[in-house]
This record gives structure tokens, sequence and C-alpha cells, in this order.
């Protein structure tokens, strides 16, 4: 399990990365925590011609938690995310969804946005992504894009991003102070990609839900945002039987994948009880 | 590419391909082999070292990644201060036979070392989640977990904070 | 006469002493089989086949022989002269009379090739050797080689295996049963005859890899001018290692030095002899430079055996109190592509099946059966925890069956204290008569029972039946029983060294069991020493001239013994040599912290350096007449059989009604090994057992598709329990003193790992009273807990 033979070629300017990628036409790839790239590598379940490394670009790193928005840098590492605990404070879907993220040393390393751009349908930050209406900021020799999450994932492990363009930042616009979130997933061990995952955002005023987010991993080739249920929701009074039926209303919606570790039936069914259990969660939090 | 770094607070240079993963470099090229491979690909953590102080798997980092960076492998780690010139968390693991065939030990011990750094007096919720991504397969963990609470007080020791009563330490977090 | 007058003292034997062995291994400096360094070595790559039964029709190597640093490339055609298939793999096939005579087994050959040249049979047998300046080159060679493969049938199901029209996995054997054997205690078709109730039940045991942390590896080395191959080599038989290269290579076994180094784990598939080692030999032998390959995981996951795998269909004979008066079992064990353990595990299985259970009248026929996929071989428990999750899932059926409580059914079943020893009316795997030597089962339960708290949670349970929790929890119980300390032998020598001091060679080598530590124990009462000071190595045949190895709870039985009367040997004649020295009677002398010194006076005294010297050869030695010099015993223990620690488990569960899934909460074990060396050794021997009945419980299994493609080859599909599904664990030690070895112990290394998927399954069931939910098969996997739940709600 020795990785095959590439190129290594450490970026020194954001600019320098879009040239190095340009110059390989395609065949290279962004390494940044490298987190899941590199057992691909050492499986040798891919032949990159080069690498770019991206981590030594300062610019690129850090993170930004604004008023209404949390801003990433490209090799912010999931356990910055993990550690501020005013993001917990402001967005607790996200505090829930990084602490299942594989382990601390793959946290340590792993990043954000390459989580996102890596797009595995059961990982977290693409959901929270998809959660959240990020906004990813992605560069190319031609220049820069802004690219909508809901507009970004198009199948398993794919992504629009065109091998040539590096995302740069990601934006997350985060849900009103008074709203509640949560992320709850179910994995059959600490730290595993989970079964499915569901993350979701309440608001409420007077008693009643205006304005409601679902969204499922591990269901479907891409996180899926489940506006069926979410409709249940709005101007509904928040309560038990409610979120049982758009826990219903989920499972009509997703049409799962099956694998070894469980079929279509079971993660539609997962999909149901975890809906109802982050919607209750989500509502206890909205103030 | 030749590549220097500060492996166990050395200035080392070495000459590795680009493809040569930190823990290949570590183990073949500077001897460092209680870097062990386990899996490589990331899930069994015996390849874990410390980069610039946080654990990070070695077969998942190329060496030339490390250039400029500070790496601390188990060998590192003794530092003459505890008993028998053991680290603490060293100590520990012996004490309470806190390995069996030794293969996943290098890993946990720096696992420990991270968690304890951060948290001197973790709770056992706590301790558990940080193992996690250390397998071990002879000990069934428990005293695994024996050791690194044993290291946490000695640690607490050393540093001149009289170990405080295992509650009044988890009250005050 | 004292105790110490015949060199015999408790003082070290029996105390958790800290571990010999650690200080390297925690600060980085262990060397196992990847650390060992030569220079001029090249490193070793398979081509595995990805098929999992195909015809090989060509193979082409010349692009990988022009590959960059490729000393050379190896096909099975190119040793086809020099280096012959397997077709024996490990001693134990040999079937003692008192087995062949009760149980007949039939056990065809089925051959191994090193190198597969003609016919694949398994995703992941070795079809080419690729040498080259190191693994990384080897792997882009390995890439280069083209072989061409034309598909045959694939046969993936045992049940269907043995049917007739399966494709043959080997065509000389035309049902793919590789073996068979049966056997019966009592009068079963009497007893079904005469019985109340008779109910049948299916069990499967799912596959499983032991995954210890270290893979395979072997690093060999010739050197010209002693004709000497030396091979270092992760294995927990290194003579057997020693045999099969000799056998195959067809070189004298003194030509043939195989060294375990520090090894990282064991558990039961490194038992083996595999081709990478034989070949491994030859192509150092062949191409004069060291030769290593150290196995990556994902190989490890294909090509180191697997094991369990069993389907058991049992129909269980018992009246209205649920006294089981009767059990015919029959089962299948997915042996693999090849068989190499023969009956080994499957036999386990039939002679524990009855476990701390009466059950008078059994039968049970058990079958190998081929099919594409991996070897299986034995792994920690090696056939037990098959055979008590078939028996202690049945006890608890019937007693559901019966309105009954489980435990007060297992009770009832027991063997009672003043019955033993108890025969079973079947031999044992070595051919003698299974005799439980000891033992007090219904205390043992009764124990175990208040320790769990079982009855406050049967009570409540009573006083509200059903509950509209999502989380329930459950309690139940497993049994076990497990002959420890297996043959035929085990050596060791106890010599002085020319410093005087105490040196102990094992034949059996650890692998994480601590033997340095407890070996010495032994020795350091024997001769008033402290563990410290006892020079202990193992795992080098060049050390004891015979030996077998480390698997089956057997080293602190029979390697232990070994030490022990070994070391008595030596003290003797330590005594003898220093009543030469002292003139005095050898009676009126102890050894004791290195030096032999006349009783109540220790100013008149030799040191263990001066009897050394004084036994050397040549007219000045000072020996006893008729003896011949030097101070070095080498003594081999043959034990009468096996000796059965037992234990029982109980599991305390939470289960998720609407994720199913399923947290152990809490494990309490009483167990009996014997007398204990280090207590705390036990435990960890324990404790990592458990977790690995935990892990074949609720998350390890093995998968293959039905085109015989394994789909768990990393250990992101292959679950591990990690540190956050660990459970309290509680234990209570029983110490009945065995007669059937000097030192008086029983073996622990498996104990742990046999009762859990057994004790968790039924505590899931528990847990899910009332709807009877049928819990059969293994892992308890989430979706399959919730299908049993929608099943049974139907």
């Amino acid at each position: 399990m020795k990785a095959p033979r590439f190129e290594y070629r450490a970026a020194t300017s954001v600019a320098h990365a879009t040239e190095l990628l340009a110059e390989y036409d395609g065949d290279a790839k962004v390494l940044a925590g490298g987190q899941s790239l590199v057992p691909l590598l050492n499986f040798r379940l891919s032949n990159p011609a080069a690498l770019v490394d991206i981590n030594g670009l300062g610019e690129l790193g850090g993170h930004r938690l604004g008023a209404d928005e949390l801003h990433v840098g490209a090799v912010c590492r999931h356990r910055e995310i993990e550690r501020d605990p005013q993001i917990a404070a402001r967005c607790p879907a996200i505090a829930d969804a990084v602490a299942q993220i594989g382990h601390v040393a793959i946290r340590n390393r792993g990043t954000v946005v390459g989580s996102i751009a890596h797009a595995d349908p059961a990982a977290e930050w693409p959901g929270l992504a998809m959660l959240l209406d990020a906004q990813f900021t992605a560069r190319a020799v031609q220049g820069e894009r802004t690219i909508a999450a809901g507009a970004f994932f198009d199948g398993f492990l794919s992504t629009v991003l065109d091998p040539t363009e590096v995302i740069t930042a990601v934006t997350f616009p985060l849900p009103p102070v008074a709203s509640g979130s949560a992320w709850i997933e179910f994995a059959r061990r600490h730290g595993d990609f989970a079964l499915v995952g569901v993350g979701a955002v309440i608001e409420c005023a007077d008693e009643s839900i205006t304005s409601a987010r679902i969204v499922v991993t591990g269901v479907s080739d891409t996180p899926v945002r489940v506006a069926a249920a979410e409709r249940v929701l709005h101007g509904a009074q928040p309560g038990e039987a409610l979120f049982a039926e758009a826990g219903r209303v989920v499972a009509t919606q997703v049409d799962p994948i099956s694998d070894i570790h469980g079929d279509a039936t079971y993660r539609r069914r997962l999909a149901q009880v975890l809906t109802r259990r982050a919607l209750a969660v989500a509502a206890d939090r909205a103030a | 590419m030749r590549i220097s770094m500060e492996v166990n607070g050395r200035g080392v240079e070495v000459d590795v391909e680009d493809r040569t993963s930190l823990a290949d470099c570590l183990r073949d090229r500077l001897g460092l082999t209680g870097v062990h491979l386990g899996c490589e690909h990331g899930v069994c953590g015996a390849c874990t070292v410390l980069l610039d102080g946080s654990s990070v798997r070695s077969c998942l980092l190329f060496a030339v990644q490390a250039a400029g960076h500070r790496v601390t492998t188990v060998e590192g780690l003794a530092d003459g201060a505890g008993q028998g010139g053991l680290h603490p968390v060293q100590t520990a693991f012996m004490a309470c036979h806190g390995l069996q065939c030794g293969f996943c030990t290098p890993g946990l011990v720096l696992t420990t070392c991270e968690l304890l750094a951060e948290d001197p007096a973790p709770t056992a919720e706590e301790v558990r989640a940080r193992l996690s991504g250390n397998l071990c397969r002879c000990t069934g963990y428990v005293k695994i977990f024996e050791a690194v609470d044993r290291a946490a007080e000695l640690m607490r020791a050393r540093s001149g904070t009289a170990a405080a009563p295992a509650g009044a330490a988890e009250d005050t977090r | 006469m004292t105790a110490t007058d015949r060199g015999h003292r408790d003082e070290w034997v029996g105390r958790s002493v800290p571990r010999k062995e650690d200080l390297p291994l925690v600060t980085g400096h262990g060397r196992y089989v990847a650390d060992i360094q030569l220079p001029g070595t090249a490193e070793v790559a398979f081509l595995r086949s990805p098929m999992a039964h195909a015809r090989i029709t060509g193979i082409d190597v010349s692009a990988a022989l022009a590959g960059e640093g490729v000393v050379t490339v190896v096909t099975g055609a190119d040793i086809r002269a020099t280096v012959l298939p397997f077709t024996r793999f490990v001693d134990q096939e040999f079937t003692p009379p008192g087995l062949e005579r009760a149980a007949h087994p039939v056990i065809l050959p089925c051959p191994m090739p090193v190198l597969a040249s003609e016919r694949v049979r398994y995703v992941g047998e070795p079809v080419v050797a690729v040498v080259a300046a190191d693994r990384a080159l080897a792997e882009d060679a390995v890439a280069l080689v083209d072989v061409t493969y034309e598909a045959l049938p694939v046969v993936v199901d045992p049940v269907l295996a043995v049917q007739s029209g399966s494709p043959l996995v080997h065509d000389d054997i035309t049902d793919n049963v590789q073996a068979t054997f049966e056997v019966r205690a009592g009068d079963v078709d009497a007893a079904f005859a005469a019985a109340p109730h008779v109910e049948r039940f299916n069990y499967e045991t799912q596959r499983q890899a032991a995954s210890p942390m270290e893979t395979r590896g072997v690093l060999a080395v010739h050197t010209d001018v002693t004709d000497e191959t030396t091979v270092w080599t992760s294995s927990q038989t290194p003579y057997m290692v020693r045999t099969r290269i000799s056998e195959q290579l067809g070189i004298a076994e003194e030509s043939i030095r195989v060294v375990v180094p520090d090894m990282g784990g064991g558990f039961g598939p490194k038992v083996q002899v595999y081709p990478e080692e034989v070949l491994l030999a030859h192509l150092a032998r062949t191409l004069g430079r060291p030769v290593r390959w150290i196995e990556d995981r994902s190989e490890h996951m294909i090509a180191t055996a697997h094991s369990r795998d069993q389907r058991h269909t049992v129909e269980v004979a018992f009246d209205d109190s649920g006294l089981i008066t009767a059990i015919r079992d029959d089962f299948l064990m997915d042996a693999g592509a090849y068989n190499p353990f023969s009956i080994t595990c499957a036999y386990n299985s039939a002679v524990h099946f009855r476990s701390v259970y009466q059950v008078p009248h059994f039968q049970v026929r058990g079958r190998c059966v081929l099919t594409n996929k991996t070897p299986n071989g034995p792994y920690r428990g090696c056939g037990r925890p098959e055979a008590t999750f078939a028996m202690d899932r049945a006890v608890y059926q019937i007693a559901r069956l019966l309105g009954l409580d489980p435990v007060e059914v297992m009770a009832r079943n027991l063997i009672p204290a003043d019955a033993m020893p108890y025969p079973r009316g079947m031999p044992y795997r070595d051919g003698q008569e299974v005799v439980y030597d000891c033992g007090d089962f219904p205390a043992a339960l009764a124990q175990l029972r208040a320790l769990s708290g079982y009855d406050e949670h049967a009570r409540a349970r009573q006083a509200q039946p059903t509950s509209t929790a999502v989380t329930r929890r459950g309690i139940g119980f497993a049994s076990y029983i497990e002959g420890t300390g297996i043959g035929p032998y085990e050596g060791a020598v106890v010599m002085l060294d020319s410093l005087g001091r105490v040196v102990v060679r094992s034949g059996s080598a650890p692998h994480g069991q601590s033997h340095d530590t407890t070996m010495s124990q032994v020795a350091a009462d024997v001769f008033g020493l402290n563990p410290d000071q006892i020079i202990f190595s193992a795992g080098d045949t060049s050390l004891v001239p015979n030996g077998i190895g480390t698997f089956a709870s057997r080293s602190a039985v029979v390697a232990g013994s070994a030490v022990l009367l070994a070391g008595r040997r030596l003290e003797q004649r330590v005594r003898a040599i220093a009543s030469e020295l002292l003139e005095i009677s050898a009676e009126d002398l102890v050894v004791d912290a290195g030096y032999v010194h006349v009783r109540g006076d220790a100013t008149s005294r030799v040191s263990l350096a001066d009897v050394y010297r004084a036994a050397l050869p040549g007219p000045q030695a000072r020996i006893p007449g008729g003896t011949e010099p030097g101070t070095r015993e080498l003594q081999y223990f043959v034990p009468p059989t096996v000796t059965f620690g037992a234990g029982f488990l109980a599991a305390t569960v939470s289960v998720d009604l609407e994720t199913g899934g399923v947290v152990v909460e809490r494990i309490d074990i009483i167990h009996d090994c014997g007398r204990m060396i280090n207590p705390v050794v036990v435990e960890g021997q324990l404790q990592g057992g458990i977790l690995q009945g935990i892990g074949g419980a609720l998350y390890e299994s093995v998968v293959y598709d039905e085109n015989g493609q394994p789909l768990t080859t990393t250990f992101m599909d292959y679950l591990l329990p990690t540190s956050a599904e660990v459970p309290e664990i509680r234990q209570i030690h029983l110490a009945t003193t065995s007669d059937r070895n000097p030192l008086g112990v029983k073996g622990v290394g498996e104990a742990g790992a046999i009762a859990p998927p057994a004790a968790i399954a039924n505590a899931v069931a528990d847990a899910l009273r009332p709807l009877e939910v049928e819990l059969n098969r293994l892992p308890l996997s989430p979706p399959t807990v919730i299908e049993a739940i929608t099943r049974a709600q139907r």
C-alpha cells in the first residue's frame, strides 16, 4: 500500500496553485488535509500526475465568525472549528457535526473545504453546507466564481468543480440567533461515517414554526435537502407528533442506496427516526 | 527531494521521494521504527506522531509535507525527567499493564500525551472518545483507560499542581 | 523437608508483577519483523488473484521484469521443480487413534500451491511474486504483470456448496466436503423418542478476521558460509514454519533457523504456515540477498486466514422443566478454498458444544465445506464461540417456549459439583477421553447472578412486563468451557550462563501474553531470584530444539510447566555441583539469590557463576559422578490431556428500538483458569478477549458478494471495536487448581472471547421482551436487530 508516483508541487500562492492545476490540465489533485485523498493513493485507487499542496498558503488558513456568517479558509482544519466555543454557541449543529468527524488525529489534519470537495454523501460538511446554504469560492487561472452548495454536488464523490479549480474558501450563512439547530447521526461505531445523518434548523415565532430546514446524508449520492418535510413544519406548532410526521415525510422522499452496513429499508427508517430526533433537539434549542 | 525538519528536537535533513509517506521516512530513513504501520489508510492509529504538537496519521502525510515542521515520535518522548527517564504517560502504561503486544502502544501513548496537554483532568467519557482513533486488539482498552488516569495524576503531580480530588477537578470545568 | 528445599517457593507465582517486556515497547524500541533492517534487503510484493475462481491462461511478466528496481519476478511455473506445494499444513492434522475410533473423520487431501499457476480459487491467492529494491517499486511492477484468466463458476455459500451440481472448488472433492466427522455420546435416538418437547433451531456465526494490529511479515536471509537460512516471521508457530520450509524446499531442519521477533498480536491466523514464509526462504536461498515481505492491511484482509463461519442446525429434546435430555447438532464450517486446519476448529465446536451442561445424550456431525473464499483457520476460541452461541441461545429459546426464566433453565442443566471429574463420553482432539477435571458450576452461576444484578432486573421486569421506552435494557447470560493446554508437548531450556545468571528459553513465543514476566515468575520461585533477574528468550528455533507454539490457551500450561520442570532439574543439578564444591550433602543446600548456601549458614556458599565454571568439561570438572558436564537442562512437558477452564458471562445491554443500535453497558464474568501466575496479566487476557467477543457479537463481519468478491478489505468496512465501545467489565476469579500439570494452572488466553456473542444475543432478546425475536445470526448489526423486531411484530 505505497502511493504511486506523482509529482509533489507546493503552491506558493493561490495564483500559483491555479497555474499548477492548469499546467497538469486536470491530471493534478489539490492536496489539503489529505485524509481522504491519501488513502485513495495508498490503495492505488487514484493515480494523479501531480499533487498541488496548498497547506503552505497562510491566506487560506483560519476561520472567521461574523454576526451572520462563518467564513472558513481552504486549509482550516476540522479541529479548529471544533475548538471554537463561539461557533458551538452560535450554531450548535456545526459543533454537533464536527465532533463526529473521524477521530482527533483526523480532525487535526483534515480540512472543512477538503471534505466538501471530496463530496462523500455520508460526510458531515457537505451536509452542513446544504443545510446552511453555503457558498464556495472557486479559483482557476481564468478567474474566480462563487458556487452555491445546492448547485455544487452532482453525484457520488463528484462535484461541478473543474479539476483545474481550487476552492479557496467557504462561507456558511448562519441562521438567526433565535433559531435552533442540530445535527444527529447514527454510525456503527464512534467516529465512523454515518449510516444516516440529519441536520435541522428551526425558527419559531409565536409558538409556531416560521422556517425549517432539513438535510439528510447517507441516503443518496449527495446530501439531500427535503423540502416536502420542511413544508410540513411551516406554520405548525412544534411538537413530537409534528416532528414524527416530518420524519415520515422524509422517509417517503428519500431513495437510499444499500451497502454492507445497511440496506435501503433500514436507511429510510433511520432517516425517519433521526429527522424526528434532530427536529426535537433543534426546537428545544430555539429560543 | 531534500527536506529538513525537526524530529524529536533535532534538525534532520533527508532525501525522500515525493511519494514517500512521513511514516516510511521516519521508519526507513531515520530508523524511528516505533512508528508502526497497521493499516496505511488512516484508521488504526499505530503510525500516530505529533506534528507541531498535534496528533496526525503519519501514513496519510507525505514526508515532503513535514518539511519545516516539528515531528515528535514515541522515541522522542522520554525526557529524562520522570521515572527511569520516561515520560509519565510511558510510565503509566507500564504500571497499569496498558499494553500487551505493544504494536498500538506508541500511537496510544502519543494520543494520550496530546490529550493530557490539552486537558490535564479528562473525564472518562472524554478519554474513551479521544482514544477511539487508536485501535488496540489485545487489551480491551480497560487497562489503557487506567493508564491514562494514572498518567494524568503523574503529570499533575509533576507540574506542581497537587492532584485534585477527581470530583473537584471535574467540577471546575 | 520445606518447600524451599524442593526448589519450590510461592513468592512470585500468584503476584501481579509488573511486566518485564514493556520498557522497549513503550519507548518505540520494540523489534517487530518490519523493524529489522539488513543491508541489501530486497522487498517482495505479490500479485494476488482478483478472481474468486478462474483458470490461469497466461502470465506475462516481461514488462514487470523491465520495471525500475526490479530484481526478479517469480511465477508458479518458475518454482514448480524446487518448491513443493503444501500437502500438510499443521502438525495437528494427525488423527490420534482415540479420535479415529470415536469420530471416524474423513479428511481428503487438498494441496495448496505456494504460487497458483493453473487455477485460482479465492480472491487474494498469491500468483506472482515481484522482488524489487523497495516495496513501492515492487508494487509498481506488480501492476505491470499481465495475467489472463478464464472465469470458472463460483461457489460462495457453503449451504449451496454441498448441494449436487454445485461448482467444485477442487475437482476431486466431489461434494466440496473436504473433511467430516460424526461423534455421539449416550443414546440420542431413545432420548429424542422419549422427550416431551423437541425443537429445532438454526444458528449462524459469521466469518471474521482476527485482525492483529501487526499484519504478517517475513524476512529471510541465507548465509553461504554456514549454509543456514534464517527466517524472521510474525508467526505463532516458528517450529511448524521450520518444518514446512524443510519439507517443501527439501532442506534439513538443521539448516533452517526460524526466529519470531516482537510480534504485534496473533489471535489464531498466525498459527498457520503460509506460502509467503516458504517462498521467502526459497528466494533468499536463490537470490543470495535478504528478502523481505511485509503484508499490508488490504492484503491481510484477503490473504490471511479468516475464521468462525459456521451454520448449525440444532435439535433439542427437553422436558417441561427445561431439562435438556438430548441434542443433535449438524453443522457446516465454511472452510474457504483450502482447509489448512482440517477438522481442528470444527471438532472443537463439537467437543465443547455441551459446555457446562449435562445433556446426557449428544450427537454431532461436522462438515468442513470448500468455497471460493480465503481459507478458514483458528481465531481466539477456535470453534468454541460458535458452539456456545448455539448452545446458550438454545437454552434461552427453550426457556422462552416453556415460559421459564432462562437463567433458571441454565442452572437446572448444569453439571453438579459433586459429579466432578465428569466424563463426557467422547474424545478430545488429542484422542483422550474428555473428562472435565474440576469446578463448581452451580456455585459460579449463582455468584454471577448476584454480581450482575439479574434477580433485581428480573423482578422489575415481572412487575412491569411491557414498556413504552425507546431504549430498553436487558441482561443475558452465557457459559463456556475450554480445554486448555493442548499438547503434544512444549519445550524449555533452563540453564546458567557464564555470569551465573539463570537463563530460561521457551519453545512457545509470546505476542502479548507476557511470557517473559510469567515464565520468569515461575523460574524465580525455583531459584530464589527476582523475576527481573531471569534472562528469558523465546521464539527462536535455535534456542530450544523442538517446540510447538503459542495458541489454544496453552502456553502457561505447557510451556510454564516445561519451564518449571526444567528449572527444578537445574536446581537439583546446581545443588549437586555445589555439593561437590562445598563438600556437603546436596540435601543440606539451598539455592537463593544467586548463591548456593548451606542451610542455616548463608556464609558457607558458592555463587551460581562458581557452579557454572565447576561444571565445565575437563579434568577439573566438579560434577557428580556419572553425569555429563554443563548446567543446562532441556525438558519437554507432555500433558496427559487438556485441563478445562470454565466460566459464565453476563452482558447488560441497552437496545434502541428505533435504530436497532445495541450498546453493551457492562460485562460481568466469573471464570476459573486454575492457579493464576499473574492476576493482572489474567485480567488483561480476559478483557482483551471480551472486547473481541463484543466485536464478533455486534460489529465484525467479513462479507463477500455473490461473485466471491470480498467487500470488507479495509478497516473502514471491517469494524473492530474501539475504545468508545468498551463496557464496564467486572471479574470474579475462581482458582481451582488443576492436577493435570505441575503448576496447577489452566489456560486463559481465549476464555474471554467465547461467551460474549451468546450472552449479548441473549441480553438483546431479554431487552426486547415481550417480543419473541429471533437473534440467531451474528453479528447483531443495527439492521439485523430492526429486522428481528419487525419480524416479531408481525
